[in-house]
C-alpha cells in the first residue's frame, strides 16, 4: 500500500475555462477520500486527472516519492469505477473482472483465484457467466466495484458511482462500499453530488467550488462546522438568510436583521462586514418561544414518517424551511425559535445558494 | 366457496389469438413493400431462372449452365471477377478501420478530412474512369513524374487492365465503407476504452480486446455491402479495364451473352451463376458474422 498520494497545484484549463486551479490534497494510505460539489465544479476533471484520463495543465501528483502526472492511465495501477459502470459488454462477468489480471500477465490459476475471491466478495457468484446487458443496475455496479478491487490498486477512484441507481439500491450499495473499504482498506476517491453519501463513507471531504478548494476535513467537522456559507449549504443548511449586521459582536455573538427578522447568531465571518448570509438547518428551527423569535405562516407541509417537512412564509416574504414533529397544515401560523448557538452567520461574499 | 362460482373467462377470438403473435392490421402496412418487392425483385428473378432452362439452342435444362462451365473462358470470368471484387472488399474495409478508428474524436479540420474522404462517392463511377485514364495513364501525371524523377524507365500499365478496375473499385467503393465503418465505431461508448486503460491495457489492447471484437459484426455488415457493390462492376471493367480479357468480369460475360449473341437465355443463365457466387460469399461472411458478439455496444445504464 502507498502511504501518501500528493497533489500540488493541479490545474486544469479547457481553453480559457478553468475547471480546477490549483488544487492541493494529501491523501494517506488507507483513506477515504470525497469530493463533494455541485456539477461543474470540478471533481470529475479532479479524479479524471488522478486517473490520467485527461492531461494536468499545471501543478503535480506524487505517489510517495514517484510523480506520477506523465504517467499514461494504465501504467498508474489505479482502480476506477465509472459514473455508467463502462462494463465490456462483449464479456461474461468472470471475463470482465479478469481482464486488468490478464494485462497485467497475471498468472492464469492466480488470477481465477483472485477473480473467484472478488466475486464471491461482492456476491457475484451465481452470475459469473452472464453478460452486463443480462444484470441489474445494482448487479452492473457490483461487477465495475469487483473488476477494479480485484486489481488491489493502490488507489481506488469512483465517479459518481451510485447515481443511476434507484433510491432503495443507492443506499444499500452505500453500505457495501463503506464494508468493501473496511474490509480491503484500499485508499479511495470518491466523487459524488450527494452530501449524505459524502457524508456516511468519507474519512475526509473536500468541498470544491468553481475548481477551487472551499473546505476540507472529516464529515464530523464540516457537518457543524462549516467554513463558509456555501459549505453551509451543502451540510444542511437550508435556510440561508441575506441579512445585515449590527455593529458589535459580544462573545462570538453578532445580531443580524432584514426584513422584519431580527436574530442573535454565532458570529463566522472573517471581517465584520455588514452584509451577511445567517444559516440555519430546518431542524434546528423549532415551532414554539424562545430565542429567536419569528413569526411565520405554514405555506407546504411534506409528510416525512416522523416528521413534517414544512415551507412556512413570514409576513414579509422570507421563505423558510422547517422539520419538526408537530402536526401542522397549510394556514397555520406558527411562532419559531432557534438556539442562537445553531444560527451561523457568515460573510455575505460567498453568497449564493449552497448548489443543490 | 361455491363450486358453482366459476368465473367464465371468454374464449379468446381468433383475432385476439392473432394480436398475440403479432399478427394484425398493421401488417397490411407492409403491403406496398411486398408488392415492390415482388414486382421489382421476386418476379424478374422467377422469370430469369425459367429463362436461363430453356436454352435457346435447346439439349436439356442445364444445357446453358453445362455450357458455361465446359467453356474455361465463360467459367473462369468467376474467378476473374472474383480476383478484383476480394481484394477491393478487403482493402476498402481494412483500411476504414485506423481512419475511422482515429476520427472518433473531435480535432480540427475533422470535417474537411471526412468531406475529402466521402466525396469521390458522388462522382459516379464513369467520372471517375476518366479520371483515372488521364491520371495513371501511359501519358499522365503519375507516370509522367516518375519518369521525370527517374524512378521508371518506362511508364507503368495501370489502366486498362486489372489495376485499373481495382483503383477504381477503391476510389468509389472506399467512402462507402468508411462512411458505415464511422458510423459503427461512433456507436461504441468511448468509456470503455478509458476503462481498460486504467485496468492496464495499453492502445494496441484497447483496440484489439475492446474495440476491434465490438466492431466485428459492424465490419463483417460493411464487407457484405461492399462485395456485392464491387461483385456487380460493369462501367469500370469496360472503361478502364480490359474487357475482352482479364477484367471481363461476370456482368461482362452475360452482357455479351445476352445483347451481342442475342442469347437471353444464356445471359439469364450467367446471371443465375453470379448471384449464386454472391450468395456463397455473403453466406461466408454472414456465417463468421453469427460466431461474434452481437449485443449491445455500450458498457452499462447511463
Amino acid at each position: 500500500m502507498v502511504d501518501e498520494l500528493r497533489l500540488e497545484g493541479v490545474t486544469r484549463r479547457f481553453g480559457d475555462q478553468v475547471a480546477l486551479d490549483g488544487f492541493d490534497l494529501e491523501i494517506r494510505g488507507g483513506e477515504f477520500i470525497a469530493l463533494l460539489g455541485p456539477s461543474g465544479c470540478g471533481k470529475t476533471t479532479a479524479l479524471n486527472c488522478l486517473a490520467g484520463l485527461l492531461p494536468l495543465s499545471g501543478g503535480s501528483i506524487w505517489l510517495d516519492d514517484e510523480r506520477i502526472d506523465g504517467l499514461p492511465p494504465e501504467r498508474r495501477g489505479f482502480g476506477m469505477v465509472f459514473q455508467n459502470y463502462a462494463l465490456f459488454p462483449h464479456l461474461s462477468v468472470r471475463r470482465n473482472v479478469a481482464f486488468g489480471l490478464a494485462m497485467h500477465g497475471v498468472a492464469k490459476q492466480e488470477a481465477a483465484d483472485r477473480v473467484e475471491q472478488v466475486l464471491d466478495l461482492v456476491g457475484l457468484q451465481p452470475h459469473a457467466e452472464k453478460y452486463p446487458a443480462q444484470l441489474s443496475g445494482g448487479q452492473q455496479q457490483r461487477v465495475a466495484i469487483a473488476r477494479a478491487v480485484v486489481m488491489e490498486p493502490s488507489l481506488l477512484l469512483m465517479d459518481e458511482p451510485l447515481s443511476n441507481l434507484d433510491a432503495k439500491l443507492r443506499l444499500e450499495m452505500r453500505t457495501e462500499i463503506r464494508r468493501l473499504h473496511q474490509q480491503l482498506s484500499l485508499t479511495t476517491v470518491y466523487v459524488t453530488h450527494d452530501q449524505e453519501e459524502a457524508l456516511s463513507l468519507a474519512d475526509r471531504l473536500v468541498l470544491l467550488r468553481d475548481g477551487v478548494v472551499e473546505q476540507v476535513g472529516p464529515p464530523e467537522e464540516l457537518y457543524p462546522q462549516p467554513a463558509s456559507a456555501y459549505v453551509a449549504g451543502f451540510m444542511g443548511y437550508r435556510n440561508l438568510l441575506e441579512m445585515e449586521a449590527e455593529n458589535g459582536a459580544a462573545n462570538d455573538q453578532v445580531s443580524v436583521g432584514a426584513k422584519g427578522i431580527s436574530l442573535r447568531g454565532t458570529d463566522r465571518r472573517d471581517g465584520g462586514g455588514r452584509r451577511v448570509i445567517c444559516a440555519i438547518r430546518p431542524e434546528d428551527l423549532r415551532p414554539g418561544d424562545g430565542p429567536n423569535r419569528i413569526d411565520a405562516r405554514v405555506v407546504v407541509a411534506e409528510y416525512r414518517g416522523q416528521e413534517l417537512a414544512i415551507e412556512a412564509m413570514t409576513e414579509q416574504g422570507t421563505a423558510l424551511h422547517v422539520l419538526t414533529t408537530e402536526r401542522l397544515v397549510p394556514g397555520d401560523t406558527v411562532t419559531l425559535s432557534a438556539d442562537p448557538e445553531r444560527v451561523l452567520v457568515f460573510d455575505a461574499e460567498e453568497a449564493g445558494d449552497g448548489g443543490h | 366457496m361455491a363450486a358453482t362460482e366459476t368465473i367464465r373467462v371468454a374464449a379468446p377470438t381468433r383475432r385476439s389469438r392473432l394480436a398475440e403473435r403479432g399478427v394484425d392490421r398493421t401488417l397490411l402496412l407492409l403491403a406496398p413493400a411486398v408488392v415492390l418487392l415482388v414486382a421489382m425483385f421476386a418476379y424478374p428473378f422467377l422469370y430469369g431462372l425459367q429463362l436461363s432452362l430453356r436454352p435457346q439452342e435447346g439439349g436439356g435444362l442445364l444445357a446453358n449452365y453445362r455450357a458455361f462451365f465446359a467453356d474455361s473462358f465463360e467459367s473462369g470470368t468467376i474467378l476473374k471477377t472474383l480476383r478484383l471484387a476480394v481484394p477491393a472488399t478487403a482493402f476498402n474495409v481494412l483500411a476504414s478501420i485506423p481512419i475511422a478508428y482515429f476520427m472518433r474524436r473531435p480535432f480540427r479540420g475533422k470535417r474537411l478530412l471526412t468531406a475529402i474522404l466521402v466525396v469521390p462517392v458522388t462522382l459516379g463511377t464513369v467520372l471517375v474512369a476518366e479520371g483515372l485514364l488521364r491520371y495513371l495513364g501511359p501519358r499522365g501525371w503519375f507516370n509522367r513524374t516518375l519518369l521525370e524523377l527517374g524512378v521508371l524507365d518506362e511508364p507503368l500499365r495501370l489502366v486498362h487492365n486489372y489495376w485499373g478496375v481495382l483503383f477504381s473499385l477503391i476510389i468509389t467503393g472506399f467512402p462507402f465503407a468508411f462512411l458505415l465503418i464511422l458510423s459503427y465505431m461512433s456507436g461504441i461508448d468511448p468509456t470503455l476504452e478509458r476503462a481498460a486503460a486504467t485496468l492496464g491495457a495499453g492502445p494496441w489492447q484497447r483496440f484489439r480486446r475492446i474495440t476491434l471484437p465490438l466492431l466485428a459484426p459492424g465490419l463483417a455488415t460493411t464487407a457484405v455491402l461492399c462485395f456485392v457493390l464491387a461483385f456487380a462492376v460493369f462501367p469500370s471493367a469496360s472503361l478502364v479495364g480490359q474487357p475482352s480479357g482479364s477484367t471481363r468480369v461476370l456482368s461482362i460475360a452475360a452482357y455479351h451473352a445476352a445483347f451481342e449473341d442475342y442469347d437471353y437465355s444464356m445471359g439469364s443463365a450467367i446471371a443465375m451463376i453470379m448471384g449464386a457466387v454472391e450468395l456463397a460469399v455473403i453466406g461466408l461472411l454472414l456465417g463468421a458474422r453469427s460466431q461474434l458478439y452481437k449485443g449491445p455496444s455500450t458498457g452499462g445504464k447511463g
